[in-house]
C-alpha cells in the first residue's frame, strides 16, 4: 500500500498528467487541423486553432496530383504480407527456442539479439548490391523479403516470451492423441496464443509501414513506392505543399494508430516481459 | 527497437516438461525445419550484407566509379578522421544524444511515478500517451518541421501568445535554434518509452518496502532515493543504455525535420552516413558504420562496468504483467 495522498499532491499529479497528455496529443491534433484547412487558410495569419469550414481540398489534391492511391496500396500490400510471413516464421522458430534445449540455441538467440543492437542501415549499401544481384531492386516483393528478415529476430523473442506462458502439456496431449507436431502447434497452440500473435503481427505491420531508409534505397519507380518513400519525395522538393503533406501524414498515421490502440497493451507486455523479471 | 532481455526469463513450473528430455533424430530434423526459414532470412538479408559491408569499409568502393575497388586498408577511416564535416557530426551526435536523453529520462521517470497509483481511465491514458510510438520518426520530423516553421509555425504563435517571445524565432533556419528544435521533437517522441519501461519496473517493487519506509518515517525524497531507485536500478540502467544506442542510431526524425541542415548544424554521424550511402560512396559509408558499431560496443562495455552493482542488490519480487 502506498501512503495516502494529500489533496495538493493529487492536484499536482493529475495536473502534471494532464499537461503531458496535452503536449502528447497536440502535434497530432495540429496536423489533423491543418489537413482540413482550405489551402489558403493554411498560410493565414493569425493562425486558426479550429479549421472553421472543413475543406477536403488537400485530400482531393493529394489523390489527383500524385500517385497517392498507388502508394497507399503498395504500403498496404508490403506491410500486410511482410508482417504475416515474419509472424509465421517467427512462430516456428520461437516454438523451438521456447520448448527445446539444444547445443547451438544460445548462439541462435545471441545472433538474433545482436541484430537489435546494430542499426540495419549500416549495411544499406551492401544490401543494395545484394538485391541488385538477386534482381530484387525496385520490387515490392524484394522489399517484403527484407522486411521479413528485419522483423524476425524481435518477433521471435517476443513470441518466445508468450510461449513461456502456455503449458507444454497442452500440445503434448494433442500429440498423444495423434497430432503431428506441426498440427499440434497450429491447432492447439495458435488459438491459445492469439493475443501474442496479434500483437506481434501488428507490431511488425506498424514497423514495416513506417520504415524509411530501406524503402527509399530499394524502390525508385513511382509505381512501386510505399508511403514513406513517397513522403521523402515530397520533402525533397524545395517548396513543401503543406496542405497535401499534412493530408498525407494523417492518412499514413491513422491506420497504424488504430492498430496500435488495439494491441499496445500486449506489445508492452511482450517488450517488457524480460525487463521486469529482475 | 531493442529488447530488454536482462536474463533468461524465469521458468514457470510447467515449462519443465518431457520436451526437454533427449529428443530423437526425427524430432531434431523437424525442429531444424522449423528454425530454417528464420535462419535463412536473417542470414541472407541481415548478416550477409553486414559482413560484406564490413569488408567494404576497407575498400575503395564508390558506386559512381567502380573501375577501382581495391583494398585500401584504413584509408577510408583516415579520410573521415580528417574530415571537418565528419568531426562536426560527431559533436552534433553527442549533443543530440545527451540533450534528448536527459529530459526524456527525467520526464519519463516523473510520469511513471505519477502513473504508479491506479486511477480510473489509467488504461486509456496510457494508450493515448503511447500514440507517438505508432508514428514513424520520419513523420514526427515532418510534423515538427511544420510546427517549428518560422512564419506559419504554431510553436512561435503559442510562444508569442504566452508573451515568452516578441518576434518569431527562425527555428529551423538558424543553426543556433535548429538543434534545440530537433531535440524537443525527439524528447516528445521518446518520453513514453521511458515512462512505460519505468512504470513496468516500478510495479515490481514490493509494497512492503514502502510500508517499512513509512513506519521508519522516511520522507518522499528519502523513499525515492532509498527504495524506489535502488529497487529498479537494473531496469533504469538498461533502459538508458538502450535509449542511448537507439537515439544515436535514429536519423529518421532529423531526416524529416531538417535534413541535417541548416549548414549541417543538425547532421549527426548516422544521418551523415545515410547521406554518404545515398551519394554512392559505400566504402566511406561502411567505414562510418564500422566506427559507429565499434564506439557503441565500447560505450556499452564501459557503461555496463560503471553501473555494475557494488553492493548486494535488493531482491525484487516478480510480478506478472
Amino acid at each position: 500500500m502506498i501512503r495516502s495522498e494529500t489533496l495538493a499532491g493529487r492536484i499536482a499529479r493529475f495536473g502534471g498528467l494532464g499537461i503531458c497528455l496535452l503536449v502528447t496529443v497536440f502535434p497530432l491534433y495540429w496536423i489533423l487541423v491543418t489537413s482540413f484547412k482550405d489551402p489558403g487558410a493554411i498560410f493565414a495569419y493569425p493562425l486558426k486553432y479550429w479549421p472553421g469550414d472543413f475543406s477536403l481540398d488537400n485530400y482531393r489534391g493529394l489523390f489527383s496530383q500524385s500517385n497517392f492511391a498507388v502508394f497507399l496500396v503498395n504500403s498496404l500490400i508490403v506491410s500486410t504480407v511482410a508482417a504475416a510471413l515474419s509472424t509465421v516464421i517467427s512462430l516456428l522458430s520461437a516454438y523451438v527456442l521456447a520448448r527445446f534445449e539444444f547445443v547451438s540455441k544460445g548462439a541462435v538467440m545471441g545472433a538474433f539479439l545482436v541484430t537489435q543492437m546494430i542499426p540495419g542501415f549500416i549495411a544499406l549499401g551492401s544490401l543494395y548490391i545484394l538485391m541488385t544481384k538477386l534482381y530484387l531492386v525496385d520490387s515490392r516483393w524484394g522489399l517484403v523479403l527484407v522486411y521479413v528478415a528485419v522483423s524476425i529476430p524481435l518477433c521471435t523473442v517476443m513470441l518466445r516470451g508468450f510461449f513461456e506462458n502456455v503449458p507444454a502439456s497442452l500440445e503434448e496431449a494433442a500429440m498423444v492423441d495423434g497430432c503431428s507436431r506441426l498440427s499440434a502447434l497450429f491447432r492447439v497452440l495458435v488459438p491459445v496464443m492469439t493475443p501474442g500473435l496479434a500483437a506481434s503481427y501488428i507490431f511488425n505491420f506498424v514497423n514495416c509501414w513506417n520504415e524509411l531508409f530501406l524503402s527509399v534505397t530499394l524502390l525508385n519507380s513511382d509505381n512501386n513506392k510505399t508511403i514513406p518513400a513517397a513522403l521523402n519525395g515530397f520533402i525533397s522538393s524545395y517548396n513543401i505543399d503543406w496542405g497535401s503533406m499534412s493530408a498525407a501524414a494523417v492518412l499514413s498515421i491513422v491506420p497504424t494508430m488504430v492498430l496500435f490502440a488495439f494491441a499496445s497493451r500486449y506489445i508492452v507486455e511482450g517488450l517488457t516481459a524480460g525487463a521486469v523479471k529482475e | 527497437m531493442a529488447v530488454l532481455q536482462t536474463e533468461r526469463p524465469v521458468r514457470r513450473p510447467h515449462a519443465r516438461t518431457s520436451h526437454r528430455r533427449q529428443f530423437t533424430g526425427r524430432t531434431a530434423l523437424v525442429l531444424l525445419a522449423f528454425m530454417l526459414p528464420a535462419i535463412v532470412f536473417v542470414g541472407l538479408f541481415t548478416y550477409y550484407p553486414l559482413l560484406s559491408g564490413i569488408q567494404m569499409a576497407f575498400r575503395n568502393y564508390n558506386l559512381n566509379d567502380l573501375s577501382d575497388t581495391s583494398w585500401v586498408g584504413l584509408k577510408n577511416f583516415r579520410t573521415l578522421l580528417h574530415d571537418d564535416m565528419f568531426r562536426g557530426t560527431v559533436k552534433n551526435s553527442v549533443v543530440w544524444v545527451v540533450g534528448s536523453l536527459v529530459p526524456q529520462f527525467l520526464i519519463g521517470f516523473t510520469m511513471a511515478l505519477w502513473l504508479r497509483r491506479k486511477f480510473r481511465f489509467r488504461g486509456i491514458y496510457q494508450a493515448l500517451v503511447f500514440f507517438p510510438w505508432a508514428v514513424s520518426g520520419f513523420l514526427i520530423g515532418i510534423l515538427f518541421r511544420w510546427m517549428f516553421n518560422g512564419e506559419f509555425g504554431v510553436v512561435n504563435d503559442l510562444l508569442m501568445k504566452a508573451h515568452l517571445i516578441d518576434t518569431p524565432v527562425p527555428w529551423l533556419a538558424d543553426a543556433k535554434y535548429a538543434m534545440v528544435a530537433v531535440i524537443i521533437a525527439n524528447v516528445w517522441y521518446g518520453v513514453t518509452f521511458f515512462a512505460i519501461m519505468i512504470l513496468a519496473a516500478l510495479q515490481s517493487v514490493p509494497d512492503e518496502l514502502y510500508e517499512a519506509a513509512a513506519i521508519d518515517g522516511a520522507g518522499k525524497v528519502r523513499t525515492l532515493f532509498g527504495i524506489t531507485i535502488p529497487s529498479i536500478r537494473t531496469t533504469l540502467a538498461l533502459t538508458v543504455l538502450l535509449r542511448v544506442i537507439w537515439i544515436f542510431n535514429s536519423p529518421e526524425l532529423i531526416f524529416g525535420m531538417t535534413g541535417g541542415g541548416p549548414a549541417n548544424a543538425t547532421h549527426t554521424v548516422t544521418s551523415y552516413m545515410i547521406q554518404v550511402t545515398q551519394e554512392g560512396d559505400y566504402g566511406r559509408a561502411s567505414a562510418m558504420g564500422v566506427m559507429v558499431v565499434f564506439v557503441l560496443i565500447l560505450f556499452a562495455i564501459f557503461y555496463l562496468l560503471a553501473i555494475r552493482p557494488r553492493t548486494p542488490r535488493i531482491t525484487t519480487r516478480k510480478v506478472a504483467g
